[in-house]
């Protein structure tokens, strides 16, 4: 990650479409248009919940466990679990080595994700315990955050932990001008604003909102319309992937 | 008029709206009701029943860990004696406390007398939740027909969310297990399996069967394809 680095290169191109001017990103996709995404549930044995999720080349991995007994015995509540996040970036996820010990931006994601899933888990259920969720960001390329978000919502999904609703996320940007869904690496570092929003869309409630950069008033509320749309496709990818791992035991006909 | 949005035994997701409507009642903890929707909370198989003209909906849940509940009958390890309690793991996220009066039925002296002569690190244990609230650790008895020390067997742990499906309807399913194996099986509510049996190779296809349930527990029919799987491999084995 970082700020803009060398040339700026050319990310907006106008295309005339259909008698109209539309606005053509830098890997060819519309405005409005998220990355491949890609979800997997299910993915370690040793979790009590796990996924995988894939934004494009951005990839994290998230596990949970739990509700497990509180180690150390202090930190437990008397009335509801505890929760631990930690958001994580692995050395190798960016082009030049990252040092693998938590940096300022991951202490305060780590926070802002632990609330916005504080929100939706059903942590009074679980008194006196904890459940601890590990988000690994095993490849970087923008929108790690929401990504992580994600990945971790479907994780305790996995594990069985009751929650309101599952939360998705996705990151709006401007650049040159053009608000933009899932903005990636090369446009964050030369956007004029960047985004992350997460929600939780069964519940019509927003769990997440940072802006990074200046939007106008007009501007805000189109980006934040332009995130509840995309955060409303990844959302039903999310249930279709967690039914996803007991279809696939069906056709196969079982065994682990 | 309710409308019920899933198909019974359909799989349903935290966020689903289940049902809606004034004549529906949630038999579950994890269904949450925002106005007149029912939301499912967790991961699990949907049922619905209908009775005068009432829907009642529930959901069994597919994954998620033991919860004691007073009355359970659980298979618990020992884990560390204290002056007159031993801890017990019973594979949740609270630790069992066992005290010495509900194994003893005399007054115990800690000063001339060793919690370790009864019950020692390591063993297993077949007993009862006595008490369990949101304050205090489970409180378990070893005091009763059928509870008490492991001695002989072996010990199968399956998720906790799996055990509804191998006692079955009735006990439809661990029945079939016993009849069909001749062996003796006892399903503590924690997920963990006693199986004693007459020789290896039956003891060899319950824990294998177990193990079929734990992974096909979303299936309808499991009951005959475990059944038939068993007699496959006893004519396999020749037992």
């Amino acid at each position: 990650m970082g700020g803009a680095a060398g040339e700026k290169p050319q990310l907006i191109r106008w295309e005339e479409r259909d008698g109209e001017k539309v606005a053509v990103r830098h890997d060819g996709r519309l405005p409005w248009q998220l990355r491949p995404i890609r979800m997997e549930v299910g993915v370690l044995a040793n979790a009590d919940g796990s996924a995988l999720v894939e934004y494009g080349a951005t990839r994290v991995i998230a596990a949970v466990y739990g509700p497990r007994e509180a180690v150390p015995r202090h930190i437990a509540l008397p009335d509801r679990a505890v929760l631990r996040c930690r958001y994580h970036m692995a050395p190798f996820s960016t082009a030049e080595r990252k040092t693998p010990a938590p940096t300022r931006r991951e202490v305060e994601l780590s926070k802002v994700i632990r609330e916005a899933l504080e929100a939706v888990v059903l942590s009074e259920l679980y008194p006196r315990t904890t459940i601890d969720i590990y988000m690994e960001v095993l490849q970087s390329d923008g929108g790690t955050r929401t990504a992580a978000i994600t990945a971790a919502s479907l994780a305790l999904a996995d594990a069985g932990v009751a929650m309101r609703d599952l939360v998705a996320g996705v990151a709006v940007g401007k650049v040159d001008g053009v608000l933009v869904l899932d903005i990636d690496e090369i446009e964050d570092n030369f956007a004029e604003a960047d985004m992350p929003v997460a929600m939780a869309p069964g519940l019509g409630r927003v769990l997440l909102l940072q802006l990074n950069g200046v939007l106008s008033r007009d501007e805000f509320v189109r980006g934040l319309e332009l995130a509840r749309k995309g955060i409303e496709e990844i959302y039903r990818l999310q249930k279709e992937a967690l039914r996803r791992k007991y279809v696939v035991k069906e056709a196969g006909g079982g065994g682990r | 008029m309710a409308r019920i949005y899933f198909k019974p035994r359909s799989i349903v997701v935290p966020g689903d709206v289940l049902a809606e409507g004034d004549d529906v009642e949630a038999e579950s903890i994890y269904i949450e009701r925002v106005g007149k929707k029912f939301i499912a909370a967790i991961t699990g198989l949907f049922q619905v029943e209908e009775e005068d003209g009432k829907y009642r909906i529930n959901i069994i849940p597919l994954e998620g860990a033991y919860i004691p509940k007073p009355g359970d009958i659980v298979i618990g390890l020992i884990r560390d004696i204290g002056i007159t309690h031993w801890d017990v793991d019973i594979a949740s996220p609270y630790k069992g406390v066992l005290t010495v009066q509900e194994v003893l039925d005399r007054p115990f002296n800690p000063a001339t007398d060793s919690l370790k002569r009864y019950l020692d690190v390591g063993d297993y244990i077949v007993a009862k939740v006595l008490a369990f609230d949101r304050a205090r650790d489970p409180l378990l008895t070893i005091k009763g027909e059928g509870l008490g020390r492991v001695s002989e067997g072996v010990i199968v742990e399956i998720k906790p969310s799996r055990v509804p499906r191998v006692i079955g309807k009735r006990g439809s399913m661990v029945n079939m297990l016993m009849k069909e194996t001749g062996c003796d099986i006892l399903v503590g509510q924690n997920g963990r399996i006693l199986v004693k049996c007459p020789n290896k190779d039956l003891e060899e296809i319950v824990v294998l069967s177990l193990r079929k349930i734990e992974a096909e527990a979303h299936l309808s029919g499991l009951t005959e394809s475990v059944k038939e799987f068993i007699r496959e491999e006893r004519s396999r084995r020749g037992v």
